[in-house]
């Protein structure tokens, strides 16, 4: 049997309805990538995660699982683990996560965070109040649900005083500057990704990579979004060689990671599709997204390794961390 | 065929739903990463003449759709063909999952 859509659905509008996430992974976790960085609580700018990066984690893991449910008969309990899930919060039973595979992810944000201190751009941080932003409840269909979810947030944002948000992943920069604008009544709020921050700054390079990358560009940031020149500016003024795609700018192939939830199998298809058209043009493939990372990274054959844009960015922009 | 004439009345509820400027060319289908041949012009056309039970049938192709826009941002009609396919997930979800408090 494939995985069940209206349980699967079900337990993500319950999850994001009493526990304001996809994955609730649980305050700690989410605020984790913080430590040492002494980031300033609020402010009129912030860096909004929307957990993204956090979750990557969890995502792994529950796709691993779903892999192996997906056509068995397990797949006949989901509707009792909604019913469960409705009590208790199954994600940390369903997607166990290590800390070294939180600490990889979480190095990301703190590249990030690193990346906008040294263009000189100044950062609060909300900690807990740092909410999911429902991408997937939108994407889904799961509308009430979203909507409520839609105005916790930004009530959370405006109590703040934030006027800026900085994002770190295409999916939340969607939902907050062209999604929650149609669906929150009397929105405003100034929303920029931090590479289309940081591609109006002038970074100083301190090191050159001397490295031929094939960049994967997300769907959501090129075609939801227009945010297709700002990451080969920033590659290319780190000394980065950039290998264009069959398939890349605005006519980008999707990685599959949007199908990861329910039909975990095609999402592997389409992922193997991309990373071959990636790795003819070169091994080394830059992503600028946690799910086109997590979903190319899976299917990458041995020879190919996949990265985040921030871990060039990082050594050629950035101070060796203390 | 048995046709609901409130279909599309109720797929407007889900947001913006503009299948109705298809030309039926299949630049969509083409393009589809999935090659699901119903995504999205039959599909759409379905949902227009009220065709409920056909739309309903394809639970699957609707949910397998990557949202991806490739197929929308080549489209000579200029279709919201993302939104329209989030249409029809907010429809199914709304009536036939019982998820309309989810």
């Amino acid at each position: 049997m494939p995985v069940p859509i209206k349980s699967t659905l079900g337990i993500l509008g319950d999850n994001l309805t009493k526990r304001q996430s996809a994955l609730p992974l649980g305050r700690r976790k989410v605020i984790a990538w913080t430590r040492g960085l002494n980031i300033p609580r609020g402010g009129k700018t912030v860096l909004y995660t929307g957990q993204m990066w956090q979750m990557v984690p969890a995502i792994n893991a529950m796709a691993h699982q779903l892999a192996r449910y997906e056509h068995s008969r397990l797949t006949a309990l989901f509707g009792f683990a909604r019913s469960m899930n409705k009590l208790v919060n199954l994600t940390p039973l369903l997607a166990r996560t290590t800390a070294k595979d939180r600490a990889e992810f979480d190095r990301r944000l703190r590249n990030i965070a690193r990346l906008l201190r040294a263009a000189g751009v100044e950062f609060g941080y909300l900690y807990e109040n740092d909410l999911y932003a429902g991408g997937l409840a939108h994407d889904e269909g799961l509308d009430r649900a979203l909507l409520a979810h839609a105005q916790l947030v930004y009530r959370n944002l405006r109590e703040a005083g934030v006027e800026r948000v900085i994002t770190v992943d295409p999916h939340t920069t969607n939902m907050l500057r062209s999604v929650y604008p149609k669906i929150v009544p009397e929105y405003h709020l100034e929303v920029q990704s931090y590479l289309e921050v940081l591609a109006e700054q002038k970074l100083a390079r301190r090191a050159p990579v001397d490295r031929t990358v094939a960049i994967h560009d997300s769907c959501v940031y090129a075609r939801y979004e227009g945010v297709v020149d700002q990451p080969r500016k920033l590659l290319t003024g780190a000394g980065v060689t950039i290998a264009e795609p069959e398939m890349s700018g605005k006519l980008t192939f999707c990685c599959g990671g949007p199908l990861e939830t329910l039909f975990p199998g095609k999402s592997a298809e389409i992922a193997t599709r991309r990373i071959g058209q990636l790795s003819a043009a070169s091994p080394q493939v830059v992503t600028a997204c946690p799910l086109c990372l997590a979903n190319l990274s899976r299917v990458a054959p041995p020879k190919t390794e996949v990265r985040d844009i921030s871990d060039y960015l990082v050594d050629a922009y950035c101070p060796a961390e203390a | 065929m048995k046709v609901d004439p409130q279909f599309l009345t109720s797929l407007h509820l889900g947001g913006e739903f503009d299948a109705q400027r298809c030309m039926n060319c299949g630049t969509c289908t083409a393009l589809c990463p999935l090659g699901v041949e119903i995504l999205p012009r039959k599909l759409f056309h379905y949902a227009m003449l009220g065709n409920r039970e056909a739309v309903l049938g394809q639970e699957e192709a609707i949910f397998s759709c990557l949202l991806c826009k490739l197929c929308e941002s080549n489209c000579p009609g200029g279709v919201h063909i993302a939104e329209n396919v989030r249409s029809l997930r907010t429809y199914l979800n709304r009536e036939v999952h019982g998820l309309a408090e989810a």
